[in-house]
């Protein structure tokens, strides 16, 4: 930057430290100060009781029941992201401005109404209530559910990166591979794939993210069996509503350190892979 | 499914040599119409068992009402919050450069990534009367936690990278022709600020506001600890449906459950509109 005289479209100095400091200021204490106060918390009788309030059983339970449900839910998403944004973006259609607003639609959805409505299917009350207790097969307050909800929660994430980036690099490729004799799979596994998988793993990170810290959602389906329907968030609701802060600020923590990973490979691919992820395209 | 979008097809799409439209565009439908679409119309068919009376009866209720009221207000002041203070963020991390500016950025993004659940807690703990931030703000006589207030502070919270993400990229691509041509022809830099740059960027920065209160009205895991939960006062909206469901009372849930869904079409309209808005100012 030169040291010259100010130019027009430059801030006074003044104006910049303040804005600066307004800025650092807000982040610091809306945004640092609550993360910064989950391992504080987590560690304010040591490390060990953190440790101890991690190792037990229904903690672990939780752990465990949250990589579960990431690992059907996250997958499934990604699967219908890759057909959705190869059906909108590789062929024109009547109806596909609608399907690409309406596939945003869980986003604008509240997380308890996401829940809610599978309540409404599969609950006792519900549509299918009395025909599943008959079959002696639970949805509600049990794995399906949970594993549902979190499908709906997090289902734009990996078509919403997808699709603007697909629509950019157009379907010159796949039209020559496939005017080459490339089958229709060997299209998508040689051509495409390789061209978006930056994108993809973008989206799948921001889709595991949000699937193991979901809780609204979760939280009216599950029940909140302990050791049994309670994820990690529904673990940490259960030890703070029980006056067990320690307990619940230590699963909140591991919580945390998620999310802090993901910022850090979010951030490093928008920055090594910018032009590969569309990043910009978001809104 | 995929006969019937076979014959679809060819009566709808151009002349294409790729493979696979069928399939792909079968498996999404199928898909969305199982997790998304089906869900959300047994939500809408629900609360009409009761009647529109009964419909009606449950939405006017006093607890309903204000509980409405306080989700959308709430959520209202938060994004006019964000409004002001997203802005500035932008700015400062488009316009200057300073050291750990990319963490800055990077740390913008927390609410997106951080479970609603532990930021809950944390404010929660953060504000209450003995926390860090509530003990000294109770000496100046403001209680957070536990009020309507602690609402607002959980909804800021989530709702400030909506507003920060929507206008950075705009702020970017805006040109310096116009600021300079300001400048040139006497605008004080203030003037510059409030009659060139601030109108440009007008539709961007309602449609991050938009985002964040779309986001807020329906928050819930954020704002239950904090909020103290107090019926017709510090209740939100999807808390109420929680209770109902816990009550057994499906058709209230609903009703409630509607309205909000209702709420979540207009915000999709709405920024549809702002969308078009700001490709129309370009």
């Amino acid at each position: 930057m030169s040291r010259g005289p100010r130019r027009s479209t430059e801030d006074h100095p003044l104006l910049r430290v303040t804005l600066g400091v307004v800025a650092v200021g807000f982040i610091g204490l809306f945004l640092v100060l609550p993360l910064t106060m989950v391992f504080s918390e987590a560690l304010s009788r040591g490390l060990a009781a953190a440790l101890a309030a991690i190792e037990d059983p229904d903690a672990l339970a939780a752990v465990r029941l949250t990589g579960i449900v990431a690992a059907v839910a996250v997958p499934l998403n990604a699967v219908f992201g890759i057909a959705a944004s190869w059906a909108i973006t590789k062929f024109d259609f009547c109806g596909k401005g609608l399907l690409t607003t309406l596939i945003d639609l869980p986003f604008s959805v509240s997380p308890v109404v996401s829940g809610l409505i599978y309540v409404l299917i599969f609950g006792l009350q519900g549509w299918l209530g009395a025909t599943l207790r008959d079959w002696d097969f639970k949805v509600i307050f049990a794995l399906p559910g949970i594993v549902l909800a979190t499908m709906f929660v997090t289902f734009p994430f990996v078509a919403r990166e997808l699709i603007p980036l697909m629509a950019d690099q157009g379907r010159e490729e796949e039209e020559a591979a496939a005017s080459l004799g490339a089958s229709g799979l060997q299209t998508l596994l040689r051509v495409t794939l390789p061209n978006i998988k930056w994108g993809l793993l973008y989206g799948v990170l921001l889709c595991n993210a949000r699937a193991m810290g979901e809780f609204g959602a979760v939280s009216v389906v599950s029940g909140h069996i302990r050791g049994l329907t309670n994820t990690m968030p529904l673990h940490v609701e259960v030890l703070y509503n029980d006056y067990q802060f320690v307990g619940a600020f230590a699963v909140a923590s591991l919580l945390a350190l998620l999310a802090i990973v993901t910022l850090f490979l979010k951030s490093f691919l928008e920055w090594r892979y910018a032009d590969e992820i569309a990043a910009t395209h978001r809104h | 499914m995929s006969a019937s979008s076979g014959s679809l097809a060819s009566r709808w799409r151009n002349a294409n040599v790729l493979p696979g439209f069928g399939l792909s565009l079968g498996f999404t439908l199928f898909y969305f119409s199982a997790v998304v679409l089906i869900p959300l119309a047994a939500l809408v068919i629900r609360p009409w068992s009761l009647g529109f009376e009964g419909f009606w009866h449950i939405l006017t209720d006093h607890r309903v009402v204000a509980a409405l009221r306080l989700s959308f207000g709430a959520a209202a002041i938060a994004a006019a919050i964000n409004a002001v203070f997203g802005l500035i963020v932008a700015w400062v991390l488009v316009r200057y450069r300073f050291p750990g500016k990319r963490i800055l950025d990077a740390v913008v993004d927390l609410p997106f990534a951080l479970p609603t659940a532990v930021a809950g807690i944390a404010l929660s703990t953060l504000y209450a009367p003995q926390g860090w931030l509530g003990e000294p703000l109770s000496h100046l006589g403001l209680k957070i936690s536990y009020t309507p207030f602690g609402v607002i502070v959980a909804l800021t919270f989530i709702g400030l990278p909506f507003v920060v993400r929507t206008l950075q990229p705009v702020l970017a691509d805006l040109s310096l022709d116009s600021e300079e041509a300001a400048a040139t022809l006497g605008a004080t830099r203030a003037q510059t600020m409030i009659r060139v740059i601030l109108p440009m960027l007008l539709p961007s920065l309602l449609t991050g506001a938009t985002l964040a209160f779309a986001r807020a009205v329906g928050e819930y895991g954020s704002v239950i600890f904090i909020a103290g939960n107090l019926p017709a006062v510090s209740e939100i909206a999807p808390l109420l449906i929680v209770i109902k469901l816990e009550q057994f009372d499906y058709a209230g849930a609903a009703a409630i459950g509607v309205i909000m869904l209702a709420a979540s079409f207009v915000f999709i309209l709405a920024l549809n509109l702002l969308q078009q808005w700001a490709g129309a100012r370009r």
